[in-house]
C-alpha cells in the first residue's frame, strides 16, 4: 500500500499530502472483511439482514445477536469490528433517550443518522481516538399516524387554535448507513462487509426507487442477497440474521423486531431454491463478479 | 459618603444603617413540594376470575376547581399491566415517562419486555419510597394491576410514602372511604375469586364510579375502564356515568335549599 512508510497514516487527525486520511481508510478496510450487512426499503417497511459468520461450533445458534434495537422503531446492523459496532449501538440508545428527555417522543431515523455521524466523524479528528471499525445500517419507521407526547394525558379543548396541517403525510420507511469517515446517506438499499459488491448488484436489480417492493418481498430478497453474497466465503458457516420494521398497521405494527422464525425459515429455503437454480444456469457470470471486486482493493 | 458604584442606588447607610445582606443569599434551605397542584381523585380496581379491572374517572382539579376533563389516568405499561394514577398529574406523568424508558430498555434484550405487573409494583413502591425520604415525594397513590410471576392476577397499590398493601379490591383517595364498602358487600372475603366473572366485576366499578360521582366533589361522570386479562389490554375510554338519579339528594339533610 502506497500509505505504508510515508509517516502520514500514524496518527488520525493527519492529512497526506494528497488530502486522505489514512487511518480512516484502514477503518474501512476492517469493514470490507466484516460479515456482509444489507439493509432494504420497501414502501411498507424496512428489513434489516446480516451475515453471522460462525466462528467457533461452541456458540449457542440464535444466540449473541447481530442486530440491534435503537428506542422501539429503529435497528442498527454494522460490518466490521463487532465491539465497535456494540458502541456505536450504546450510543444511538443514548442519543434515542436524550431525544425522548427533550421531545417526548421518539427520534426520527434521519435525526438518529445525523446525530450518529456527527459522533463517528468526531473520531477521525483527534489523534488520541481511532475511527469506528465498522460501517452501521440505520433502518427504522418513523410513525405515520400523530403520536402521542410522552406522558400525555389528554387531547386539549376541541375548539381554539390549532396549527395542524390537515392530510399533510408524515413518517415512513427510513434507511441510513453510515461508514468509518462519518459519512452517511440515505438509501433505498444498502450493503456493507464482505460480500457487498455482489449484494448490491442484486440491490440494483430489485428497482428499489420505483417503491413497488412489499415488505415480505423484501425479507426474502434480503435472505437471497445474503445467501449470494455468502457464495465468495462459502468455507464458512454462518448464520443469517433478519429484523425488520412495518407500518403501524403491518406485522410488526411500527417496532422494530426480529422476522417471525417461520418466515426466515421459509426465506432461507426460497434463497438456497434461487442460488441451486442459479447455479446450474450461470456459473460463469458468478466469477466475473468477484474479480471485478478484486481489481476495486 | 460612599461614592463607590456598588452603593449607587442603594439606601445610604449613614441614613438608613448597614444593609442586612443575608437578605441577599441565594443559597439556603432547598425547597421540595410539598403539596399536590393539579390532582386526580379515586382509583378503582377489582380482581375477578383470570384477571383485575382498573377504573378512574378523567379529571384533574387544581384544588376544586375542575380544570381538565379528558385526563387519562389509568397508564399502560408494556403488553400486561396498568397503573392507575391518582394525586398529582404532573409526577403521573414523571412516573410514565419514567415507565416508558423503562420499557423501551427492557425490549433491548434479546427476550423482549418481561416485566410484570408485580415487578413493576415493586419498582414504583421503592421509587415512592426513596423519594419521600428526601423529603421530595412523588405526591401519587396508584394502583398496579396485570399479573404476578405465576400468571395470576395481581392488584396492588403504593402511596407517596411508599407504603404498599395489596388486596382483591382497593380503592385510592375518596373510593376508600366509599367504594370499599360497596365491594366488600359485593365480594366478600368468603367468595373465592374463581366466583367473580369479568362482568360482574366490571359492573361492580361502574356502579362504585357512579357513588362516587353523587358523592365526592372532586370526580366526574365521564371514567375510563381498563380490562386486564390473559386476552391483553381492553380499554375503554369516555364513558358516562350512566341512569343517574338525584332523587336520593333531596333527603340529605344539612345542604342546599333545606332549612331545616
Amino acid at each position: 500500500m502506497t500509505s505504508i512508510g510515508t509517516g502520514y497514516d500514524l496518527s488520525n487527525s493527519v492529512f497526506s499530502p494528497d488530502g486522505r486520511n489514512f487511518q480512516v481508510e484502514y477503518a474501512v478496510k476492517a469493514v470490507e472483511n466484516g460479515g456482509t450487512a444489507v439493509g432494504i426499503r420497501c414502501k411498507d417497511g424496512v428489513v434489516l439482514a446480516v451475515e453471522k459468520i460462525i466462528s467457533s461450533k461452541l456458540l449457542k445458534p440464535g444466540a449473541n445477536k447481530r442486530i440491534a434495537t435503537v428506542d422501539r422503531h429503529i435497528g442498527i446492523v454494522s460490518a466490521g469490528l463487532i465491539p465497535d459496532g456494540r458502541h456505536f449501538v450504546s450510543r444511538a440508545r443514548d442519543e434515542a433517550s436524550s431525544w425522548r428527555n427533550v421531545y417526548k417522543g421518539p427520534i426520527p431515523v434521519s435525526a438518529l443518522s445525523n446525530r450518529l455521524g456527527s459522533y463517528v466523524q468526531a473520531y477521525t479528528l483527534y489523534s488520541s481516538v481511532r475511527p469506528f471499525g465498522v460501517s452501521a445500517i440505520i433502518g427504522g419507521w418513523d410513525s405515520e399516524a400523530e403520536l402521542a407526547v410522552d406522558g400525555q394525558v389528554g387531547n386539549g379543548p376541541n375548539a381554539g387554535s390549532g396549527g395542524k396541517v390537515e392530510g399533510a403525510k408524515a413518517g415512513g420507511p427510513g434507511l441510513y448507513m453510515i461508514e468509518p469517515s462519518g459519512l452517511y446517506w440515505g438509501y433505498y438499499g444498502a450493503a456493507t462487509g464482505k460480500g457487498r459488491q455482489a449484494a448490491k448488484a442484486e440491490l440494483e436489480k430489485l428497482d428499489l426507487s420505483a417503491g413497488n417492493l412489499s415488505l415480505l418481498d423484501g425479507v426474502k430478497e434480503a435472505a437471497r442477497i445474503i445467501y449470494v453474497a455468502h457464495e465468495d466465503s462459502k468455507d464458512k458457516d454462518f448464520e443469517l440474521e433478519m429484523t425488520w420494521i412495518s407500518t403501524l398497521d403491518g406485522p410488526t405494527h411500527g417496532r422494530h423486531e426480529a422476522v417471525p422464525r417461520e418466515l426466515l425459515e421459509e426465506a432461507e429455503r426460497a434463497a438456497k431454491a434461487a442460488l441451486e437454480g442459479d447455479d446450474e444456469e450461470d456459473d460463469a457470470t458468478k466469477g466475473d463478479a468477484v474479480d471485478s471486486e478484486r481489481m476495486q482493493e | 459618603m460612599n461614592h463607590f458604584p456598588e452603593a449607587w442606588g442603594r439606601p445610604r447607610d449613614d441614613v438608613y444603617g448597614p444593609y442586612n445582606s443575608s437578605y441577599l443569599q441565594t443559597t439556603g434551605p432547598k425547597g421540595h413540594t410539598q403539596s399536590p397542584a393539579v390532582t386526580g381523585t379515586t382509583v378503582l380496581g377489582v380482581k375477578f376470575n383470570g384477571g383485575v379491572v382498573l377504573a378512574a374517572d378523567s379529571l384533574a382539579s387544581y384544588g376544586s376547581l375542575a380544570r381538565f376533563t379528558d385526563v387519562k389516568r389509568l397508564r399502560k405499561f408494556g403488553d400486561t399491566a396498568v397503573v392507575g394514577f391518582s394525586g398529582d398529574i404532573s409526577d403521573m406523568q414523571y412516573i410514565d415517562r419514567l415507565l416508558d424508558s423503562i420499557d423501551v430498555r427492557e425490549n433491548y434484550s434479546a427476550n423482549g419486555n418481561t416485566l410484570n405487573a408485580r415487578n413493576i409494583h415493586t419498582y414504583l413502591s421503592k421509587v415512592l419510597y426513596k423519594r419521600r425520604s428526601e423529603f421530595n415525594p412523588l405526591w401519587n397513590h396508584i394502583l398496579v394491576a396485570g399479573f404476578d410471576d405465576d400468571k395470576k392476577p395481581f392488584l396492588s397499590s403504593a402511596d407517596l410514602l411508599g407504603t404498599t398493601f395489596s388486596a382483591p379490591h382497593l380503592a385510592t383517595g375518596f373510593g376508600a372511604h366509599l367504594a370499599i364498602p360497596i365491594l366488600r358487600r359485593l365480594f366478600p372475603e368468603e367468595k373465592p375469586l374463581e366466583d367473580i366473572s369479568k362482568d360482574e366485576a366490571v359492573a361492580a366499578l361502574r356502579e362504585c364510579v357512579k357513588v362516587l360521582w353523587y358523592r365526592d366533589a372532586r370526580s366526574l361522570d365521564q371514567y375510563s375502564i381498563a380490562v386486564i386479562s390473559a386476552q391483553g389490554i381492553e380499554f375503554q375510554e369516555d364513558q358516562q356515568v350512566e341512569a343517574q338519579s338525584w332523587a336520593f339528594a333531596e333527603t340529605i339533610k344539612g345542604y342546599g335549599a333545606q332549612v331545616n
